[in-house]
């Protein structure tokens, strides 16, 4: 049963990237991208990996999406056929493809429990980590704890992104925004959804803090908390308008924000310096290292959230607040 | 007790699957981007109703069927709401029904 | 037959038949001549993988799947919300065209208004 599954998903999968390359208008490419998008995180899932599925679900299926979305209103909508049929490019790489499927016969099969990167630390991991760490869900443990630094760079990568993404856009009609308060916002006469909106959005800004929480205990953490509350502050936007959105959250406290997870990711790391271990040694923060692991695997989720929460929010208020181009 | 649980879990599951696969077909077949929104949102609703009230009956009384009791006034609050801004803004954009299509041009 | 097995073979019907309603939502955004239908085949989608997660995690016996079918209910949600809103407005925008026009011209987008008094 479970084959039959794994076997019509990746069909759905081939279909649905042959149809992205090869449709020509962009709007339709999009909205497939976010299919394939579910696609993967429903194999994700079957395959047991339940934080992947859900990081790729809020990411890959709203943010990604809506940010295509805002770089399409400034741009062409129809990919240009190329000058040329790549018929070389082809040749290239059906034979890299072949050369590649070829070097997996070599591979052990697919979920052997005796393939190599079984044997050596992920033993430890799955016996020890609650023993050493505490949480009893050890993907949290694995990122946070045992692979702290791997997560520091993401963070710093994802605000990286986020101060590119402003260097380049920049805010540039946020004054004419701040001045036309009285124009009423792109959904004001959709009635049924403002209030549905405003239903909903304190449950997910809670939902979000659950999942920020709950991450020790079941698929959760930072970065999908992140993802989140930003989807909550973008159901806003869209709803009342980025005049109002950007009375509520000015860019200069995203900045603050942004910059502040970093920082407190790093901090965390540095406390423990300051008190005699390792950088990102949490055991030095308390006197019993249980406590001192679960105090830093807090401290530096509360960091990642806080750092993706506001660059989501501001690349979408940078793609967001660029005028269309008048054709 | 359980076996009567059992069967109404079967039924309700049976017939949600059916209702989905009903509106599938609909979404294929109907020849207005208006009779395919019908068809989608009603049985989308009336789909995951039946579908989530089956599992809830095989949870009991715990965390999950709370969790799926969630889910289920999600679907069905967020569902018709954005089948009518779909209907909606299609018609501000300047789309027509099929009835009136032949009355304007 | 017990009914532990009726449950996992109705569990696994309702799998597939979902997956099934996936494909045909999957092939109305690929066909679907206007935007509309492709939002909307997107937006059927979404709820129906909220429900094919649940039925999964029931099926494998872990039910902590449905954080993850809470998640994608809100995420599909809010990307049709927001992709209607680059639609808004009295005029479509500049970019829409209604139909495939690979073989038409592409300035053909909507252009009758019935209520053209109101822009």
């Amino acid at each position: 049963m479970e084959l039959l599954i794994d076997i019509v998903l990746l069909t759905f999968l081939a279909i649905t990237a042959l149809a992205i390359s090869h449709v020509r208008k962009l709007f339709c490419a999009i909205m497939l991208a976010s299919i394939f998008s579910l696609l993967c995180a429903c194999l994700f899932v079957t395959m047991d990996a339940v934080d992947v599925a859900f990081t790729e679900a809020a990411v890959g299926t709203g943010i990604a999406g809506i940010l295509m979305l805002g770089a399409l209103r400034l741009t062409e909508t129809r990919e240009k056929r190329p000058p040329h049929q790549p018929w070389l490019a082809l040749l290239v790489v059906c034979t890299t493809g072949a050369v590649l499927i070829y070097g997996t016969a070599d591979l052990p099969a697919y979920g052997d429990p005796a393939a190599p990167i079984h044997q050596h630390v992920a033993p430890r991991y799955i016996s020890q980590s609650q023993q050493e760490v505490g949480p009893p869900n050890f993907v949290t443990s694995v990122l946070a704890s045992y692979r702290g630094f791997d997560t520091l760079g993401e963070t710093l990568v994802i605000f990286t992104a986020g101060v590119s993404v402003v260097a380049l856009l920049g805010f540039r009609s946020l004054r004419q925004f701040l001045r036309n308060r009285r124009r009423p916002s792109v959904m004001a006469d959709h009635l049924v959804l403002r209030i549905v909106a405003k239903m909903f959005i304190p449950l997910i800004l809670l939902f979000a803090l659950y999942v920020q929480f709950h991450g020790d205990y079941g698929p959760g953490g930072g970065f999908q908390a992140g993802v989140i509350f930003a989807s909550a502050l973008i159901l806003y936007t869209l709803t009342y308008g980025l005049a109002k959105a950007l009375q509520v959250l000015p860019p200069r406290i995203l900045y603050l924000l942004a910059a502040g997870g970093v920082l407190l990711y790093g901090g965390t790391g540095w406390l423990c310096v300051l008190r005699g271990g390792h950088f990102l040694d949490y055991r030095a923060l308390a006197s019993d290292p249980l406590v001192g692991q679960h105090l830093g695997i807090l401290l530096i989720e509360a960091g990642v959230g806080m750092t993706v929460f506001a660059v989501m929010v501001l690349m979408f208020f940078a793609f967001s607040s660029r005028k269309e181009p008048q054709s | 007790m359980a076996l009567l649980l059992d069967l109404m879990t079967a039924v309700f599951l049976l017939l949600g699957s059916l209702i989905g696969l009903t509106g599938g077909i609909g979404v294929h077949r109907l020849p207005d981007f208006f009779t395919r929104l019908h068809a989608c949102g009603l049985t989308d609703s009336a789909c995951a109703f039946l579908v989530l009230t089956g599992l809830m009956l095989q949870s009991g009384w715990s965390l999950v069927s709370l969790k799926l009791i969630f889910i289920l006034i999600f679907l069905l609050v967020t569902s018709p709401t954005a089948s009518h801004a779909l209907a909606k803004t299609a018609l501000g954009c300047g789309e027509r029904p099929l009835s009136q299509r032949g009355t304007e041009d | 037959m017990n009914s532990a097995n009726l449950i996992s073979t109705c569990y696994g019907i309702s799998g597939l038949a979902i997956l099934l309603v996936m494909g045909l939502a999957l092939l109305r955004a690929i066909l679907g001549p206007t935007a509309f239908d492709r939002l909307m085949a997107v937006n059927l989608f979404g709820t129906k993988t909220v429900l094919f997660i649940a039925v999964l995690g029931f099926l494998t016996g872990r039910p902590d799947f449905l954080d993850i079918a809470l998640v994608y209910a809100l995420v599909n949600f809010l990307s049709t919300i927001a992709v209607l809103r680059f639609f808004e407005g009295r005029k479509a925008p500049a970019w829409y065209d209604a139909r495939d026009t690979d073989t038409q011209p592409a300035a053909n987008a909507v252009k009758e208004k019935p209520d053209g008094a109101a822009s």
